[in-house]
């Protein structure tokens, strides 16, 4: 097998379908997490400075998806197709889900009328909670298992099995710390009695986070079988959750001294180290199989060939600081407060 | 009904709606570039005002674009699990690339696009306009790269046998350019600047007939005519020489375009006409040997018909084929004949008083948008049975573990919300071209 580095292809495609997830989750994730809060504002202004907060930028953001999705899809064709056909409610819900959110964005203060903008605000909330929400049972299922059989075949149920209890609280958890996450991006881009009464919001959003966070981590420990293995393997990755945890504690310090810049850096470490976490308790397993381990679907059974890998990998190395590149520039040319002009939504 | 029809239609329906909307993008990306580089270069007001407005129906034909987008990169997992699977090592770099290379580039430059004009100077804002249109023009090469090879499988070899077969990628340049992939490119394009073209001219003869925006309308109309009347005749050759090479990589599908039956006979070229699948039999006006001549270059060279091949392995809807390949080519002329007399009237100065000639523009915006849709659709039902020619059958390609219950229930929800989502594009469409360029209690002139 050709390796770059000393590390074989499939886990280097491995790291770069788990980056670009991560890049989602962090940059999508403060996107959706406002939108979580959105019915919690309650003057019309505010809401249209929120929806203007993200965007200029939340297009850009959604590029994550499309590339990890891309990439899951060009490297791991197995677990692409396995995952997406078995968790097909889900996901359909999850793609309408994306269109109505998109929607509402781009329709909402395109009119005047109360009853026009009132129901587009309570569209844009119900999608940004539920795909977060949606994102996190997928991800339960996945850390679970899926009942799969020889020849990847799903054989589990259908229609409302992937609402376990579990995915269930992984659900919570994402929506949470999206939240979070959404709370201090909103605080970087108002001012004045939005901007305080965000300050408020934050707070209840770390709550949510710090409660839901560790009913799961009881949860996983207690109930998912084997989770600790790779760990009692390595156990210098244990330093992993303590970094998370560092992380997380160090927001609300971060938040007090009014340093939001560093303090949504902060919450981002903490998606990352939680999400090296799941990457790292799974490998190699992308998706474990609750009937024999040797039906899951794992890098190597799963990946495309040596030769597909390597272009792939050719590819990522020159277009992702490309990417870079064009992210800092939007990034830099939208820096500071909303300010509502004729080309704001 | 079972699963892999509802799967199909389920597909059609999504990809049909998803494409009304990126051709649009590309061609007003176009149409846009050339107004926002006048401005720079002329100075002119009226350049600038032309600019700001249509890239206000670019930002809503990109958004639906990419929203429905997004549908189309999961559904071949959800419904085409099998398939997926097949071409995974393929189209993934495909995939890949155009996420990286295209989709980047469009997606964080379209917010300094719409949100920039107070933020970044003049250059900048049309270095973003142009990088823009280059990523949404780059988009479609990947994507058609990708369906080009089911079309035309290249640089490849086969791994495995029964559900665990797959093709894998022996060479990527190749696989790229794959012996239909620069055809189809170009006539893609081509088919995306005329979709968009045909907007501007639409909406600004609808401007001049009700004396309307008139000054500042001549000169988008002047900006899109020149656009559509040579990208009408070019498409024509493109769309020759995609067609000889179906006629060498798909002789099943070109016999089925023209409803050439016989193993090995002289074919006819049809103006139009209508395909009796049963008796094997096309009812309907055309050149004798007309197919023959496009080909070969002579009307009794043989092409090989329909009944060379088994019956399971050629195209079903032969009648459905030869109408939407017969639609598309009628449009296609339609439109040269159009623009070339338009443009002919311009050169002698009597283009915007020929009413006539306003109205037919006006409405003539559908034209090349009934011309991609049924272009695509000859296309991939020309295709069938094969999902990947001659490799694997589109009635092996879908999701096995997915139940018609589920598809009729994801059906249904894209039904209910792409409904409303025309509305709402329609609505928003009309309003913004009601709204116009700029606010008419201004003086005309200070604009121009």
């Amino acid at each position: 097998m050709e390796t770059f580095l000393g590390i074989d292809y499939p886990t280097l495609w491995y790291l770069v379908v788990g980056l670009l997830f991560s890049g989602y989750a962090i940059l999508e994730g403060f996107d959706y997490g406002a939108g979580a809060w959105h019915l919690f504002l309650k003057k019309d202004l505010s809401r249209r400075i929120a929806i203007n907060a993200i965007g200029p930028i939340w297009d850009a953001n959604q590029v994550w998806l499309i590339i990890g999705g891309g990439a899951l899809f060009a490297g791991f064709p197995v677990m692409y197709a396995t995952m997406l056909s078995a968790m097909y409610i889900p996901f359909m819900l999850f793609l309408i889900l994306l269109v109505l959110r998109s929607s509402a964005i781009k329709f909402r203060s395109a009119e005047e009328m109360l009853w026009w903008r009132k129901t587009w605000d309570i569209i844009y909330f119900v999608s940004n909670t539920l795909i977060a929400f949606l994102l996190g049972v997928v991800l339960g299922n996945v850390l679970q298992g899926f009942e799969i059989g020889p020849n990847f075949t799903y054989q589990g149920g259908i229609f409302f099995s992937f609402l376990s209890p579990y995915a269930i609280m992984v659900g919570f958890t994402t929506l949470s710390i999206f939240m979070t996450q959404g709370a201090i991006f909103l605080l970087l881009k108002t001012e004045g009695r939005l901007y305080a009464r965000i300050t408020f919001l934050l707070k209840k959003g770390m709550i949510f986070f710090i409660i839901s966070f560790s009913i799961t981590s009881l949860y996983t420990l207690i109930f998912i079988p084997g989770v600790a293995d790779n760990f009692k393997e390595t156990p210098i990755f244990f330093v992993l959750p303590i970094l998370a945890f560092l992380a997380v504690a160090n927001v609300p310090r971060l938040v007090s001294k009014k340093k939001y810049s560093y303090a949504l850096v902060f919450s981002s470490l903490t998606m990352a180290f939680l999400l090296m976490l799941v990457a790292f308790q799974l490998y190699p397993v992308l998706l474990p199989s609750t009937i024999h381990p040797e039906h899951s679907v794992t890098i190597y059974n799963a990946a495309s060939s040596q030769k597909s890998l390597g272009i792939m990998l050719t590819i990522v190395l020159i277009g992702t600081p490309l990417l870079a590149g064009y992210f800092i520039f939007l990034y830099k040319t939208f820096y500071g407060k909303v300010k509502l002009d004729d080309t704001s939504y | 009904m079972d699963t892999e029809i509802l799967a199909r239609i389920q597909f059609a329906f999504t990809i049909a709606f998803h494409y009304i909307y990126p051709p649009l993008s590309i061609g007003i990306g176009l149409i846009m570039v050339i107004m926002e580089g006048l401005y720079l270069k002329t100075g002119k007001k009226a350049y600038e005002v032309l600019t700001r407005f249509w890239l206000k129906i670019f930002a809503i034909t990109f958004g639906i674009g990419v929203a429905t987008g997004i549908i189309m990169e999961f559904e071949f997992g959800t419904n085409w699990a099998v398939y997926s699977k097949y071409v995974g090592d393929i189209f993934g770099s495909a995939l890949a690339a155009e996420g990286l290379f295209a989709f980047g580039l469009e997606s964080t430059f379209l917010g300094i696009l719409i949100f920039g004009w107070n933020r970044v100077s003049p250059k900048v804002h049309f270095i973003s306009t142009i990088g823009v249109f280059f990523g949404s023009m780059f988009s479609a090469v990947w994507i058609v790269v990708a369906n080009s090879w089911q079309q035309t499988p290249a640089g490849y070899h086969i791994v495995g046998e029964g559900l665990s077969a797959r093709a894998e990628v022996t060479d990527f340049w190749a696989m790229v350019f794959n012996p239909s992939s620069v055809d189809r490119i170009i006539h893609t394009w081509q088919g995306a600047f005329l979709a968009g073209a045909f907007l501007v001219l639409s909406v600004h003869a609808y401007y001049i007939l009700k004396g309307r925006y008139v000054e500042i309308s001549k000169k988008a109309f002047k900006i899109a005519l020149a656009v559509a009347t040579v990208v009408s005749f070019t498409q024509l050759l493109s769309g020759h020489s995609s067609a000889d090479g179906v006629a060498v990589n798909q002789p099943a599908k070109l016999a089925a375009m023209e409803g050439h039956y016989d193993k090995s006979a002289p074919a006819d070229l049809y103006a139009f006409g209508w395909v009796d699948d049963e008796n094997q039999k096309v009812t309907g006006l055309g050149i004798p040997g007309g197919l023959s001549f496009l080909v070969h270059q002579d009307f009794n060279a043989p092409i090989t018909g329909l009944n060379a091949f088994p019956e399971d392995e050629r195209p079903g809807q032969v009648n459905a084929v030869f109408q939407f390949y017969h639609i598309m080519i009628s449009i296609g002329l339609f439109l040269i004949a159009l623009t070339f007399y338009a443009s002919f009237l311009w050169w002698r100065g009597k283009l915007f008083e020929t009413k006539w000639l306003m109205k037919i523009f006006a409405f003539s915006v559908i034209l090349p948008q009934i011309a991609n849709q049924v272009g695509w659709f000859a296309a991939e039902m020309g295709r069938q049975p094969w999902i990947v020619y001659g490799h694997l059958r589109t009635s092996e390609g879908f999701s096995q573990e997915v139940s018609s219950n589920q598809i009729v229930f994801s059906l249904v929800l894209f039904t209910v919300v792409y409904t409303l989502l025309l509305i709402l594009f329609l609505y928003s469409l009309n309003k913004k071209i009601k709204n116009g360029p700029y606010d008419e209690a201004k003086n005309e002139l200070e604009i121009i």
